[in-house]
């Protein structure tokens, strides 16, 4: 057990997928001699070798496609793609091959990769960096998105996704890599893909947030609960599939929902949970359900990037805009 | 540097069916059963274009003209080298053991033509321009990585060559130096964009200097060259010498797809003249001039191929139905509880709702 940063936690799951199983490979931009532009591969070329740890050209289409091509011929390839705004480069061998694969083939074969991006504000980049995607891929049928929110759950979800079967995308939050650390154990362990966890229980107001806004939602539930508020916080973890039996229930409990996402709001992921939630705990729900999310332009210049991305305020207002209506 | 002469066209037999070159390599026995399967291939091909045209299959993208190509790259692998092609493929995945009914469940709506049989290392016809080349390329590394002594063949249009993805392929089977051999099937067309419309280069071969790896030019409608050629490059690039870009030079006789009417952009003398070389006539006046085959044999070759060919047929049209329910299956390894949900809403006829 030690006290990691969620870097040191996802450098910890990769080297531990790797020493278990000789067909882990990681492959990417920077990802050998350098350790990674945020150093989640530090250390790995020395201890693995170049064969399983590569360098690849500046190509993010042949990182995904040569990837798919080394999981179906029986590699565990662990892709990073440097920051997520950048994907896009690859979307065709996302979005239409690895995920396809096993629907192509009729379950002939199938794609077990995962692909690392870290993503999201609050850490003043130049343009591109700091877009938030989730939405797109969880729009994909055949692909996974998942997003930590802590070291633990960083460690344990990443596992998970290497040992799952379909192609994963792997999300990190740029902004929490060494924001906090937590108690990791050392050993293997998994949490599973798909399921949402419990933040903090509460009967008044469920908020629903997932990678870099779980904590911003746990703020807020700190700053309402000053007005007697005790909101219910649920960490999404897995985007696609999502927990929505964890959510509905809560709802049911509380009857209010807030859903917050750093992503802009329209087609965001936060109009499917709401959705479902309408869909399924209709005759439970005492006021609309409310979203908190970043504005419908690109990600702004670092010079007001603090005042686009939601935060605790913004997202308390919602909460007492629920709570009062 | 004139690319043409750095990457002479290699010809064994030549338009008119006279042998130029060395054919040591093959076997009479060889040839003779390559001509049947060009026949059989062929007669298919028509077949199918007819059943889209009577309405009993669904588009198809006929392949006639590059059966030599086809044919004569599989036979020179292995049976457990991979095969990752586009949908005109269909005359290698046959060669290589896929089932002649295949294609056409592909063209009727079946998702099993999807499922290559686990005999065949092959990917399934990939319909998107170049990507599967990339496939190639990691298959290739998986092979190598794990000292399998395999090597990925990888076939692609003349178009495809302007797409990234080749690019990018060619680039990093060199950096990491796989067995993967790139085989552009040049047929002078993507749909109505001719050649010197897709590129100001005289070859595609040439673009193999780039990427510092071997390059080679070759008669794609000689099926000897084809598969001499073939032979050997297999041999080196399993040997570990790196990956080849075979630049096989050919013509697609037919349209793009059942949906395409080529005359509305081919030129009819470039047309005729381009015909004239094409792989199955000139096998035949080949093994017709040196005593090979016999008008007889050219009957019963006929005969067998239509036989086959309405087998193919039978068994397709005798196929059970897909089902919208299996098209549920195969999403993810295992379904989500929302798929469920969808699934069984499917079967009721419904929509799923909360």
């Amino acid at each position: 057990m030690g006290s990691l940063t969620m870097i040191q936690a996802i450098n910890q799951a990769l080297a531990l997928a790797m020493e278990r199983d000789a067909r882990v490979m990681v492959l990417g931009e920077d990802v050998g001699r350098n350790g990674g532009v945020f150093r989640a591969t530090d250390g790995l070329m020395d201890r693995f070798g170049r064969d399983r740890v590569v360098d690849t050209p500046l190509a993010e289409s042949a990182i995904v496609g040569s990837a798919v091509g080394l999981a179906i011929g029986g590699m565990r390839p662990v892709a990073e793609i440097q920051f997520l705004g950048f994907i896009y480069e690859a979307m065709d061998q996302i979005g239409t091959q690895a995920s396809r694969m096993r629907f192509r083939s009729h379950g002939r074969y199938h794609v077990p990769l995962v692909i690392r991006a870290p993503f999201g504000g609050g850490v003043r980049t130049p343009e591109i960096h700091s877009d938030s995607l989730e939405a797109i891929f969880a729009h994909i049928p055949g692909v996974k998105v998942v997003v930590p929110a802590t070291p633990y759950q960083a460690k344990g979800l990443l596992l998970a996704a290497i040992e799952d079967p379909d192609p994963v995308l792997f999300l990190e939050p740029m902004r929490l890599y060494r924001s906090m650390r937590e108690e990791v154990p050392d050993d293997w362990y998994e949490v599973a893909l798909g399921q949402a966890r419990l933040v903090q229980a509460g009967d008044h107001v469920t908020i629903v947030a997932w990678g870099p806004m779980v904590p911003v939602a746990q703020a807020a539930a700190g700053l309402v609960a000053g007005d007697g508020i005790v909101s219910e916080v649920i960490d999404l973890c897995t985007i696609s599939p999502w927990d929505s039996s964890t959510v509905i229930e809560s709802v049911r409990k509380t009857g209010r929902a807030v859903i917050v996402h750093e992503d802009q709001r329209q087609n965001g992921f936060g109009a499917e949970v709401a959705a479902t939630i309408q869909e399924q705990a209709f005759l439970s729900l005492e006021a609309p359900v409310l979203r908190v999310t970043g504005y419908d332009t690109p990600f702004p210049v670092p010079m007001v990037e603090d005042l686009w991305l939601p935060d605790a305020n913004r997202v308390a207002d919602a909460v007492r805009q629920t709570v009062a209506y | 540097m004139n690319p043409e002469q750095e990457f002479p066209i290699r010809r064994v037999i030549d338009e008119q069916g006279q042998l130029v070159g060395d054919r040591s390599q093959v076997s009479d026995a060889q040839l003779k059963d390559f001509y049947q399967w060009l026949v059989t291939l062929r007669q298919f091909d028509q077949r199918a274009w007819n059943l889209q045209r009577q309405g009993r299959i669904g588009t198809y993208p006929p392949y006639s003209g590059q059966e030599a190509t086809q044919v004569g790259v599989v036979a020179a692998l292995s049976h457990d080298d991979w095969i990752c092609g586009s949908y005109r493929d269909w005359a290698a995945l046959a060669y290589a053991g896929v089932p002649l009914h295949y294609p056409l469940l592909n063209s009727m709506g079946h998702a099993i033509a999807g499922h290559i049989p686990e005999q065949v290392q092959a990917l399934p016809v990939q319909v998107v321009i170049a990507a599967q080349i990339l496939h190639a390329v990691g298959l290739a590394w998986a092979a190598k990585l794990q000292e399998q002594n395999r090597v990925a063949v990888t076939f692609f249009g003349d178009g495809a060559t302007s797409q990234g993805d080749f690019h990018e392929a060619l680039n990093l089977a060199s950096v990491m130096q796989v067995p993967v051999i790139f085989v552009c099937e040049n047929n002078q067309w993507a749909i109505s964009v001719p050649l010197n419309r897709q590129m100001h280069s005289p070859t595609i071969a040439q673009r193999a200097l780039a990427y510092n790896i071997e390059g080679i030019r070759l008669d794609g409608n000689d099926i000897v060259a084809v598969y001499q050629t073939m032979r050997e490059v297999v041999e080196r690039v399993r040997s570990g010498q790196g990956p080849v870009l075979i630049e096989a030079v050919t013509y697609r006789l037919g349209a793009h797809t059942t949906a395409d009417d080529p005359t509305r952009y081919r030129p009819p003398e470039e047309d005729e003249q381009r015909r004239r070389g094409e792989p199955l006539s000139r096998l035949q006046n080949y093994l017709q001039r040196s005593g090979l085959l016999s008008q007889d044999d050219i009957s019963s070759i006929d005969e067998m191929a239509k036989e086959t060919v309405d087998e193919a047929v039978q068994t397709a049209e005798a196929y059970p139905a897909a089902s919208l329910a299996e098209t549920f299956e195969h999403v993810y390894g295992e379904l989500s509880e929302s798929l469920r949900e969808q699934r069984a809403a499917s079967v009721r006829g419904g929509a799923a709702h909360g």
